[in-house]
């Protein structure tokens, strides 16, 4: 047991330092989610507000209906990251190495795992600093911050999982970043950038039913006190199913014969 | 034994486990045989080249002896631990480089090899030692601080291979070491290779080069459609057909199905 956390550690050790060598990458991540923050508030913002449920609330209450979807496209935009980084080890023989070595197997997607998540935690950071920057007013409690914290943090678990998946998966690294990309525009098929009552029927299913749409409400519901409801036990529920389809699937693609 | 002062300085071990110890093995891929039934046995502190031409099955071997894959069948034992049910046993004893080199090309050199120390836990001061003696050894000192990616084809090499004797290993598999390096570096590989036979450590050598085979090693194999065809010293090897040299007996062997 101690070998394996250990071994997870040093592998945390390697994934932040290329974090810290490949900053570009990490940034442009980043600047996603900040570019259609900025996009749909000082674009969009104004008309899309004033359809919102409280008439003509224009550009500044559609700041803070848009964060939660935002955060969203924040993790989904940084596994993006995961995806290219396992995939890069999966390519280059350093993986396999590491096979060749008595070290705790699982240590590997260990550190790509905890380093994701470390990282995409700092971006979240930064965008909620650059939503509050714009207008952003949340009216959270304590208690309701943590929980919103929490959420995420169980959201980017899931999701980096997936993306582990996605970068085994993978044939080359340029597929591997290809993959994550339809998550990053899920939100906007959800509640994330209008409310889905105004979508036609067929989308507005989908919207509804789809993972991101209860976790964006859950965050909604504890940042600005609209009320969580049933969404919140919804999102718990796709995390944990996200989370163990990803593990599972990663899994069982890290085990595989991987010789040409 | 005309090489490898090793050799006779480990004759005295002789009756003890061999480092190497294969029978039978055998591996498809997709209905494809690709090692059909080796075996062959290697003492320790000797040179053991496997010899063939490409796609001769040279990699999966040393894949299977390093526990990256499985063997369909047969048995092999590396220093007396099965590859199958004691993977970590050997992985302890072992160290790999392989055709592709296996470097982490964000980190320095120094790096990959202190990331190697903490990965075989070595405690802090050991690691830097060994590493800042491997860094010597393999000529590596004014490129240690420099970004892996940048090192040229022989330095990664180098790299690769120190990497994998961080660990102090007692057998090394050398899977292809030379392969499209110039003739500078592959000469610096060479030295390298009878340096780490000096120390007692059993070198498993796969190549096409009848001449890194001839120069290096003490037995060599030539593995052909799967199977060992000839077997025996550089010199047993060459009395074996007329011409005398051992690019005679690749195309005499490697000829007769192909």
């Amino acid at each position: 047991m101690t070998l394996v956390v250990r071994d997870s550690v040093t592998m945390l050790g390697r994934q932040l330092r290329h974090m810290r060598r490949d900053l570009s990458t990490s940034l442009i991540l980043l600047a996603v989610p900040i570019i259609f923050l900025l996009l749909f508030v000082y674009v969009l913002g104004g008309t899309l507000g004033d359809g919102l449920d409280d008439g003509d609330g224009g550009r500044a209450a559609y700041v803070d209906y848009v964060v939660p979807g935002i955060l969203l496209i924040t993790v989904a935009s940084a596994v993006q990251g995961t995806a290219i980084g396992v995939a890069m080890d999966m390519t280059e023989g350093i993986v396999a190495r590491f096979r060749t070595m008595a070290i705790a197997r699982s240590s590997v997607l260990t550190g790509h795992v905890l380093g994701s998540l470390l990282m995409i935690l700092f971006q979240l950071t930064v965008v909620l600093a650059v939503a509050l920057l714009i207008g952003f007013r949340p009216n959270a409690t304590a208690i309701e911050w943590l929980a919103a914290g929490g959420l995420l943090t169980a959201t980017a678990f899931a999701l980096i999982w997936l993306a582990v998946g996605m970068g085994l998966a993978a044939k080359t690294v340029a597929g591997a970043s290809n993959m994550p990309m339809p998550l990053t525009l899920l939100p906007l098929f959800g509640s994330g950038f209008v409310p889905t009552e105004s979508m036609p029927t067929a989308l507005r299913l989908f919207a509804e039913h789809q993972p991101f749409t209860p976790i964006m409400e859950t965050l909604r519901g504890l940042l600005m006190g609209t009320g969580v409801g049933v969404s919140g036990w919804v999102a718990g529920g796709w995390c944990t199913a996200i989370t163990l389809a990803g593990y599972a699937w990663a899994k069982r693609n890290y085990d595989r014969d991987r010789t040409r | 034994m005309i090489r490898g002062g090793g050799t006779l300085r480990r004759m005295t071990n002789d009756s003890s486990v061999p480092a190497i110890e294969v029978t039978g093995l055998r591996r498809s891929y997709g209905g494809q045989v690709v090692l059909d039934g080796i075996g062959l046995r290697v003492p320790e502190g000797t040179v053991f080249s496997l010899l063939g031409p490409n796609g001769a099955g040279k990699t999966t071997m040393v894949q299977i002896l390093s526990t990256l894959i499985r063997a369909d069948g047969g048995v092999a034992r590396i220093c007396g631990h099965d590859v199958r049910r004691e993977p970590d046993r050997v992985r302890a004893a072992i160290g790999v480089t392989g055709q592709f080199s296996a470097v982490d090309s964000y980190l320095t050199g120094e790096e990959n090899l202190l990331l190697m120390g903490r990965l075989h836990h070595l405690g802090r001061a050991a690691a830097r030692r060994r590493a800042a003696d491997l860094l010597k050894r393999f000529d590596l000192v004014e490129a240690a601080g420099k970004g892996a990616a940048a090192y040229s084809g022989g330095m990664r090499r180098r790299l690769d291979l120190a990497m994998g004797l961080m660990g102090d290993p007692r057998v090394v598999f050398l899977d292809e070491p030379t392969t499209g390096l110039d003739p500078r570096s592959r000469r610096d590989m060479w030295d390298i290779v009878r340096g780490l036979v000096g120390r007692g450590v059993t070198i498993f050598l796969t190549t096409q080069y009848l001449e890194e085979a001839d120069q290096l090693a003490d037995r060599v194999a030539l593995l052909h459609h799967g199977r060992i065809v000839a077997e025996g010293t550089p010199a047993e090897l060459k009395q074996r057909v007329p011409g005398g040299t051992l690019d005679d007996v690749f195309l005499a062997l490697t000829e007769v199905e192909a």
